[in-house]
């Protein structure tokens, strides 16, 4: 059986199907040994025990004390002698299953936590919510994502993966991941992205036709899977994993050496990144830096916005983790495909060209203020530069930096200490932005291109929308011309130019990209080595190169001049 | 019973509150902490975080059992010197 959705990490792969059936709450049913009923309760509480240890070790490992702590807080949760009694009396008294118990009691402390007038309190809810599901699944006979056989590879299918399932995900043992909903931007996309695992998403009904425990292979690039392969199609498989195998052992060499391309032009090569949980595949892969954080994952999976101070911790993770090379944090991009139900942006008929990221924030003050002044409380850590989503227009850029400004007086007021030379930059991701970028260039320290809502954005194209897919390129002559231009005006003005979309870690585009002059290119930490070994075999200056390609008239045209 | 006053200004938060759990667990005794009309029970992580102890506010702490003096005496030197 051949499938097809979209490629979301590029990369092959091969093993059984491991699917992690949603999760629905459970409905009552009367037992009749409520002793018997306890001691299952007691076999499933032991059970998410081991697997919350497993998680709280391995953290430990790779993140530290301070970051496991919230696992170590959520085992003690798990064995709260008031949450145990609550349940073990409702089985006995009440005389239902455990797991009903389990829901019944959880949602009493989940709505007791929910109201609670303080934020951080309020948020532990979710904390409730997550060691109380593992034990409803346990209870439930479905699979909680800790369970794959670790000597066998196994490709995860799941509608979409919560952060809880992408933390304890293992990446030597996950050969591929396949969601029901979501695309390139998901939270599972970014997460495979950066644990170079490959990755298909919106692959609808993949649940229900693909029959748990069958060999299938995926190829994250093309989006396409093939359930119960034959001879020919395992073996070719095989080779392209052997291959990647050889390259990554080749790239390995570049991880200490300089992003400097072959007439000696210094570049940076960096990594982007959703949370302090990616430091170590920045530092693994020897990026240069982070030149995109992005800070909506923050405020995602959660009831409130986070406070200025529980931001400012953050920050400053990324900042000292990062240990004084340069990091963009992208202001908060929520709307568009990123819903954040507590910012309560109504639902619109086109919610890219719709009411989120800077929009959103010029009008909610308080909340985008909230961010700033954690931004530049952390910057006397490392080295920060602020980055606004979605500007369009001067006056969008100006507000924004006037809101800067207001937050540096009154930490000066406060005696709070912040970096005087922190640089501002935006995104230029929308084609007017683009256009007038020779006036925004004037105003800001830097521009990081956004292909992704760029090309979008440049020629009318939804790229979830399969009827039109083929005509989101990133070859259009279009889009390398308005690369073009915004590369030029950044560096009249004497600014840096990069770019953060999926183009800057796109092997084919980077001679190019490096040839119009591009200082900064930002991807996944797994594309940063073959971006650092592509650039140091090329001469940054290369003119013909370049009137060759602005003279191609097609997107086939430009993409067979650059294969 | 003794009193405390907590110091750190995010107070009794997670990590705090788990390790308050595992001190109290090596005491047989039943420990209560109580904050005005509020009381939880000290082994409980759920119950210390309901109650949403934070920087500055005033705590008893009460044991019953047959280690109740040493188990007083170790929760409040624990939440005393409890830092952000």
């Amino acid at each position: 059986m051949n499938l097809k959705g979209i490629g979301a990490s590029a990369g092959y792969g091969i093993g059984k199907a491991f699917i992690i059936k949603e999760f629905t709450p459970p409905s009552s049913r009367t037992i009749t040994d409520s002793k018997a009923e306890i001691e299952r309760f007691d076999l499933a509480v032991k059970r998410a025990n081991n697997e919350l240890e497993a998680i709280y070790t391995s953290k430990k490992e790779s993140l530290g004390d301070e970051n496991a702590a919230i696992f170590q807080a959520h085992l003690a949760m798990l064995n709260d002698p008031e949450l145990y009694n609550g349940i073990t009396s409702h089985i006995k008294n009440k005389k239902e299953c455990a797991e009903y118990a389990t829901k019944v009691i959880s949602e009493q402390y989940y709505d007791m936590f929910s109201a609670m007038e303080d934020d951080y309190f309020r948020e532990r809810a979710l904390d409730i919510k997550d060691i109380t599901m593992r034990l409803m699944k346990i209870l439930t006979g479905l699979a909680t994502t800790l369970e794959f056989d670790p000597s066998e590879p196994v490709v995860i299918i799941a509608r979409d993966l919560t952060p809880s399932d992408t933390a304890s995900l293992k990446a030597e043992f996950t050969a591929g991941i396949i969601t029901e909903i979501g695309g390139v931007t998901s939270h599972s996309a970014i997460i495979a992205r950066t644990l170079g695992i490959p990755a298909v998403m919106g692959l609808k009904d993949a649940i229900s036709q693909i029959p748990s425990d069958s060999l299938m292979t995926i190829n994250g690039s093309t989006g396409e899977v093939v359930v119960n392969p034959d001879e020919d199609c395992i073996k070719a498989i095989r080779i392209q994993i052997e291959e990647a195998k050889v390259e990554k052992k080749l790239l390995e060499e570049y991880k200490d050496k300089s992003s400097t391309s072959k007439d000696g032009h210094s570049i940076e090569i960096a990594s982007n990144i959703a949370s302090t949980d990616d430091l170590p595949f920045v530092i693994e892969n020897g990026s240069d830096g982070v030149g995109l954080f992005r800070s909506e994952f923050i405020y995602m999976n959660r009831t409130s916005a986070p406070s200025e101070d529980e931001q400012y911790q953050i920050y400053k993770k990324v900042l000292s983790g990062l240990d004084g090379k340069p990091v963009v944090i992208r202001t908060l991009d929520a709307g568009g495909d990123k819903e954040i139900p507590y910012l309560n942006i109504p639902k619109e008929m086109n919610p890219f060209l719709g009411y989120r990221a800077i929009r959103y924030c010029l009008d909610h003050k308080d909340l985008f203020k909230a961010q700033i002044r954690a931004l530049l409380r952390a910057s006397r850590h490392g080295k920060l530069r602020i980055m606004f989503p979605m500007i369009s227009s001067l006056e969008e850029l100006r507000l924004a930096k006037n809101i800067v400004e207001t937050c540096k007086i009154e930490l000066q007021s406060e005696n709070q200490l912040y970096d005087k030379n922190i640089e501002v930059g935006i995104m230029i991701e929308i084609p007017s932005a683009a256009i007038i970028s020779d006036i925004l260039a004037k105003e800001v320290d830097f521009f990081s291109i956004g292909t992704n809502d760029l090309i979008q954005y440049s020629v009318a194209v939804d790229r979830m929308n399969e009827q039109i897919r083929h005509l989101y390129s990133p070859y259009h002559p279009a889009l390398i011309r308005l690369i073009k231009t915004v590369i030029d005006n950044g560096h009249d003005a004497g600014i840096w130019v990069g770019m953060c979309g999926a183009v800057a870690g796109n092997e084919k585009m980077i001679p190019l990209l490096l040839h119009l002059g591009l200082d900064e290119f930002s991807m996944s930490p797994s594309a940063v080595l073959k971006a650092r070994k592509i650039i140091s075999e090329l001469p940054r200056v290369n003119d013909n190169f370049v009137k060759k390609l602005l003279s191609a008239s097609t997107a086939e045209e430009v993409e067979n001049l650059l294969s | 019973m003794r009193e405390v006053i907590i110091k750190n200004q995010t107070g009794l938060h997670a990590r705090p509150a788990s390790q308050l759990v595992m001190e109290c667990k090596k005491f047989t005794s039943e420990i209560t902490l109580t904050r005005g009309e509020n009381t939880a029970n000290a082994k409980s992580i759920m119950s210390i975080m309901a109650m949403a102890i934070m920087g500055g506010d005033k705590i008893s702490v009460s044991a019953e059992g047959s280690d109740a003096d040493a188990a007083v005496e170790s929760i409040a030197t624990f939440l005393e010197s409890l830092e952000d």
